[in-house]
């Protein structure tokens, strides 16, 4: 269904940090087709509205969702509780096209709330040993308390999981810094290598500076762009970007593509 | 069109109709069960409503346009069709302001129930279907039903419309349809066309089906084989109305000239003019932006999902939780402009403008979007003279 929202029974709802919050999915009577990672859905808190909302885990029909409480829709969401259920619309746009990477080394690199898109893809990555190079994941938050997922994160790397954060307390003996700065850890053949990136926009531009940099082409790094949108099925106009349709078009792009137009103030 | 597949019916079907003729194809398509939507003066306008018969259509009216200028006046020669665009499109019917999509209750437990909105709109039959909006219907085709997501509202209204093109013959001093390929001719895609010729031998209409409904109905209206007279007068008054249009494009590829404009210092020029309120895109005949309105009753246990149209111009289009992406009226003309005349290629694979010149009437500025494209093109030229001298 891509424009009326079937009904989905939340079957957990669990903080990740202050205003985050993961809530599993599952489907009351008809499910929606199979979600590929880097896709989204239209979740919908009942009265309130629906907002793309990107696919954290997939499991069957199963969805998992890690949610930012940022406004009206998204803090309704964070609140919905176990046993009463959401609508949910998709799946949306194009994935991160995992299996085109095959046997290349790979670099994940992740701000804030852009983690949940890529950790689909990860689960994807590890599930498939042999399938690729090495898996590089580079995780930037804003504080300690602002880590998504720290329970998973050390099985990720293989061999390279960096965390760094913006700013850290005393307690905290890990990196602090711009997440671009991990890249002197990964280990990659930037000739051989295919780079995914999802967080806030200074973010992706610097991390894909970073990687053109090293020497990793702009067709061989894919970014999740972040817009405005309604219906996600490229009939409301909100999501444009220059000559993109990103619910359509992306939100997975390449680099080549969405370079000319990220230096596009205001476009 | 009726069967949007159905070959062009076969043989020549030209016939003549006068004006009883006219009154008894809107009384043949009423028969049909088809609401009639078409031309008639309305509170000093020419607008697009639902007629009951064929002597509501603004016989004797035309319009006078200009940037930022629209009056109805009369014509001495009684003619039906002497009219260039009004404030409405055909976009209101198939497309409309505001929708439900859904409905949606929620139980004691918190479980949800959704109910689609059936929406069983009226069989529609538009008479008097310019050869411009008959572009903008088709482009609106290829963005409502033309993807990988049909959206159904448009979908029903669209697909059982019977339209009845008629070609102009008095081009307004705001169009240019000429420029963007869309007429004065009418191009495939009818159901019926028809001409208007008023001369010494009278008032009539050259009619021809575009399907097999279309031959049908006008097989069952009183009507008179085309005569030579009725055929060169017609086609005359539809190539000298090619020759008449009031404004035009530069005779450039536009989708490249847009696409070379980003940093236009034009834009600057535009949107110390442009007051934002975005009339031209509710005007403009394929601007199919719209938002959603979720609305509860009062209990809290029922909700239904709204969608009406919205415009690029306001400043929450492009939300996000960080503010605007589009926060100066600057980048939101030019979001507008290169939309249409330029990124509609890429999206749609067509032009997003057919000429129709509704955006110039209707703007209280009178921003002109020929006068922006020629400004655009000259600062472009200007620019390469630049470059060629060796000057910066
Ligand atoms: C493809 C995609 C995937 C996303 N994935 C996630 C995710 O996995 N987790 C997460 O926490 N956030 C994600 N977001 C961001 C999330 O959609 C916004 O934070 C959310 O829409 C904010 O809506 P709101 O009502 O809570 O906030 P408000 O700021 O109050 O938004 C007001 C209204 O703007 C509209 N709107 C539509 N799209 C957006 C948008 N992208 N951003 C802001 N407003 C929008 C909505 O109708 C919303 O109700 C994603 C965004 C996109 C485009
Ligand atoms: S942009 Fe203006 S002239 Fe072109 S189709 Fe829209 S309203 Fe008509
Ligand atoms: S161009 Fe004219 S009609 Fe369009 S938003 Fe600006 S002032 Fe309004």
């Amino acid at each position: 269904m891509t424009a009326v929202p079937l009904p989905y029974r939340v079957t957990a709802n669990r903080p990740e940090s202050a205003d985050t919050r993961t809530i599993e999915l599952q489907p009351v009577a008809e499910a929606l087709p199979v979600f590929a990672p880097g896709q989204f859905a239209m979740v919908y808190a009942f009265g309130v509205g629906d907002i793309p909302v990107s696919v954290a885990g997939i499991d069957g029909s199963a969805l998992t969702h890690t949610i930012r409480g940022v406004g009206a829709t998204s803090r309704a969401l964070c609140a919905v509780r176990a046993g009463t259920q959401v609508g949910v619309r998709g799946p949306f746009g194009t994935g991160w096209d995992l299996p085109s990477a095959a046997g290349r080394d790979l670099i994940i690199v992740a701000g804030g709330i852009g983690l949940a898109p890529l950790r689909p893809l990860v689960r994807e990555a590890l599930s498939a040993p042999g399938t690729y190079g090495r898996l590089n994941v580079l995780v930037g938050a804003r504080t300690p308390a602002d880590l998504l997922y720290r329970s998973e994160l050390d099985g990720w790397g293989h061999p390279y999981c960096g965390v760094t954060v913006d700013r850290a307390g005393p307690e905290w003996t890990g990196n602090v810094g711009v997440v671009t700065a991990l890249l002197d850890q990964a280990a990659f053949d930037p000739h051989d290598t295919t780079a995914f990136a999802c967080g806030p926009e200074v973010m992706i531009r610097a991390a894909a500076r970073e990687l053109l940099h090293r020497g990793v082409p702009a067709q061989h790094i894919r970014i999740s762009l972040e817009r405005n949108m309604h219906c996600a099925t490229g009939h409301c106009g909100h999501c444009q970007l220059g000559p993109l349709l990103l619910c359509r078009d992306g939100p997975v792009v390449a680099y080549d593509r969405a370079k000319p137009l990220l230096t596009v103030r205001e476009l | 069109m009726a069967s949007a597949t159905a070959p062009p019916a076969a043989g020549d079907t030209a016939c003549v109709l006068d004006r009883d003729g006219m009154g008894a194809l809107v009384r043949e398509l009423r028969a049909r069960g088809r609401t009639v939507i078409g031309p008639t003066v309305r509170d000093d306008a020419i607008v697009l409503a639902k007629l009951e018969s064929a002597e509501e259509l603004p016989y004797g009216w035309g319009v006078e346009h200009e940037a930022g200028y629209y009056r109805v006046r009369r014509r001495p020669d009684g003619a039906a069709f002497a009219h260039s665009a009004g404030p409405q499109s055909w976009k209101s019917f198939l497309h409309p302001e505001r929708v439900r999509q859904w409905a949606a209750d929620r139980g004691p437990d918190g479980e949800m129930t959704v109910r689609p909105e059936r929406d069983e709109p009226p069989s529609f039959a538009f008479l008097g279907v310019r050869p411009c909006d008959l572009r903008a219907i088709q482009i609106q085709d290829r963005v409502m039903i033309g993807g990988p997501h049909r959206d159904a509202t448009y979908g029903a209204r669209r697909g059982g419309a019977f339209l009845i093109v008629v070609e102009c013959t008095e081009p307004g001093a705001t169009c240019f349809c000429v420029s963007m390929d869309t007429g004065p001719a009418a191009r495939p895609g009818y159901d019926l066309a028809l001409t208007e010729v008023v001369d010494e031998a009278g008032h009539r209409f050259l009619a021809r089906a575009g399907t097999d409904e279309g031959a049908e109905i006008l097989a069952a209206l009183p009507r008179r084989p085309a005569d030579d007279l009725t055929r060169t007068r017609a086609r005359e008054d539809v190539e000298a109305a090619a020759g008449r249009m009031g404004r035009t494009m530069p005779e450039v590829d536009l989708r490249a000239l847009l696409a070379g404009t980003l940093d236009a210092e034009r834009w600057n020029d535009v949107a110390a003019r442009c007051l934002t309120c975005g009339n031209c895109t509710m005007a403009c005949p394929t601007c199919f932006c719209t938002t959603t309105e979720d609305v509860t009753d009062l209990t809290g246990d029922h909700a239904e999902r709204w969608r009406r149209w919205e415009s690029c111009y306001d400043l929450d289009f492009t939300h996000l939780p960080g503010g605007s992406v589009r926060g100066s009226g600057r980048s939101r003309y030019r979001q507008w402009l290169t939309h249409k005349l330029g990124t509609w290629w890429d999206q749609f694979d067509s032009s997003g403008c057919v000429g129709c010149g509704r955006c110039i009437v209707w703007c209280p500025v009178g921003i002109d979007i020929t006068e922006e494209a020629h400004a655009l093109h000259q600062e472009s030229l200007d620019g390469q003279a630049g470059t060629e001298d060796g000057r910066p």
